[in-house]
């Protein structure tokens, strides 16, 4: 069957670039566009960044503006899909539209894990997620404001530097033993923990909510899971995400930990491919073991994947994962995935305000990560998109320096 | 507003109006100019928006700064005139130029 039209659901990072990249790759049949939100399709990294701090405007939060839509024939429509009819390659949406597809991409995304306490309902207590997240709690973010943040995750702690950096006081609880402990080495851990705690931020580590207590509807303060009780204003989570998998599930495809897709990006029904924070995938860095990454650049990679495999261009999906957090004034990188890592080497010899890890899995190097290092973490990725063979001895000898490794590794192949 | 034109590889000259402020990728995505992507938003982490800015410009762009000389190592069809155009700035003095986008 030809190709005609294509419906996407979802308008996040992932949704939004499918669209753009079948047109930029040519693709001239119908493309619309269903979003949940009642917004033109934004950006989410600056909502804990940027946008909260008032340098970016509503504008140009958004991933384009309004006549990009009009201009490249993507029918973008504020009207959740709520159905998906396989046989009949239809979307039911909220209003009662059905909209027909050719190909059907699910780009669902994920919501906010809840916080599961008592007095998560209250007035004050914000997950981080969504523009209107950001909009509310904005106002509330003075001088003096007394902050609790719950989970010390990526969205966590970028949403403590800045409420740090406009003069609130700011507590995190976390039930790990270490920020980021999901996502990082306890090396690059601990160097983020010291640059919160300089920026006055203190945490308890090992630590839960056991509720949110407050009065008239409104946060009051919290009492942690060994009982101690902290004065809040306001109270901002981050414990993680759950992928929105219901649309498929209810259409009977395979879901485990997201939407099951295969190295194609295409689920068990060959028109409908699925792609971002709500799929489960075949990772190639992880030898074809199922992953769920939660990034832009996953997004918008299997986004212009799925686009490019659609018009015939392109078949496997491999593309290197990679993530970045802005923290105060540390910008961290990490290329690779340090999944299953057994021995790090943390690079002495960087800057003050700098960190170089490098992690390794049965002695093959997996991940780099960085602070403050861009050239660094650009060799570690073109060293990770291949097969690196840096040793752990090279790494660890006196004086290694990665970039000129890397550039060094590069000119003897070539040559 | 200003005029800026961003010549394709195909060699097609795309002149649109840059509002002052923005980055010059930001008025590149929103015109949909072919080789421009921006994805990372702006902050130097993807060299998705590479272009070639004319020596004659450069008083006016200014220099490369550290992150994109990382980004645009390796890069490809990396010169003299290689930027990152998120990290130029829209200004009333960039009115007429011409930069050469490299596809990303």
């Amino acid at each position: 069957m030809t190709l005609s039209s294509v419906v996407i659901v979802g308008a996040g990072q992932a949704g939004y670039q499918t669209a753009a990249s079948l047109r930029q790759l040519g693709f001239a049949g119908r493309i619309t566009l269903l979003s949940d939100e009642d917004e033109l399709p934004y950006q989410r990294p600056p909502l804990s960044k940027a946008y909260l701090l008032g340098q970016l405007d509503e504008r140009r939060l958004l991933h384009r503006q309004e006549k990009w839509y009009a201009d490249q024939g993507v029918t973008l429509l504020c009207d959740a899909a709520v159905a998906i009819d396989r046989a009949g390659h239809a979307v039911t949406t909220a209003s009662g539209a059905s909209v027909p597809y050719d190909h059907l991409v699910l780009a669902t995304g994920a919501h906010n894990r809840p916080l599961p306490v008592p007095g998560a309902e209250l007035g004050g207590v914000f997950g981080m997620r969504v523009k209107a997240d950001a909009d509310a709690l904005a106002p509330l973010l003075g001088a003096g404001a007394r902050v609790i943040v719950v989970g010390a995750g990526f969205i966590g702690l970028e949403f403590a530097s800045v409420a740090a950096k406009l003069g609130a006081s700011v507590h995190v609880v976390e039930v790990a033993d270490r920020p980021m402990a999901r996502a990082l080495s306890a090396e690059t851990a601990a160097f983020f923990r010291a640059a919160h705690e300089r920026w006055g931020t203190t945490f308890d580590f090992g630590a839960g909510l056991a509720r949110i207590d407050g009065a008239d509807g409104r946060v009051g303060g919290v009492t942690t899971s060994d009982g101690r009780a902290l004065p809040a204003d306001l109270v901002v989570y981050g414990i993680g995400v759950v992928p929105n998998t219901a649309l498929a599930e209810a259409a009977e495809l395979a879901v485990a930990n997201g939407i099951v897709v295969d190295e194609r990006l295409l689920t068990a029904d060959p028109d409908v491919s699925a792609l971002g924070d709500a799929v489960s995938f075949p990772c190639a860095q992880l030898g074809g073991a199922p992953m769920r990454l939660e990034s832009v650049q996953n997004a918008a990679d299997q986004a212009r994947h799925v686009a490019a495999r659609l018009l015939g261009r392109a078949d496997v999906y491999g593309a290197l994962p990679w993530f970045w957090s802005e923290q105060g004034d540390l910008n961290l990188q990490i290329a690779g995935l340090s999944l299953g890592c057994d021995r790090v080497v943390d690079l002495a010899g960087v800057g003050e305000n700098e960190k170089a890890v490098l992690c390794f899995r049965g002695g093959v190097l997996v991940a780099v990560e960085t602070v403050n290092r861009p050239a660094d973490h650009m060799a570690a990725r073109r060293m990770l998109a291949g097969h690196p063979e840096l040793t752990v001895a090279e790494a660890e000898a006196s004086g290694f320096d990665l970039t000129a490794w890397e550039r060094a590794h590069a000119l003897a192949t070539a040559g | 507003m200003v005029k800026v034109t961003f010549v394709t590889q195909d060699g097609a000259a795309h002149e649109v109006e840059a509002e002052v402020g923005w980055k010059l990728m930001e008025v590149a995505v929103n015109e949909s100019i072919p080789g421009i992507y921006g994805d990372c938003g702006g902050q130097a982490q993807c060299a998705t928006c590479h272009v070639h800015v004319p020596p004659e410009w450069r008083p006016i762009t200014g220099e490369r700064n550290a992150a994109e000389q990382a980004m645009l190592a390796n890069a490809y069809d990396v010169t003299e005139d290689s930027r990152l155009s998120c990290q130029i700035i829209v200004s009333e003095e960039l009115d007429g130029v011409t930069v050469d986008v490299v596809d990303s």
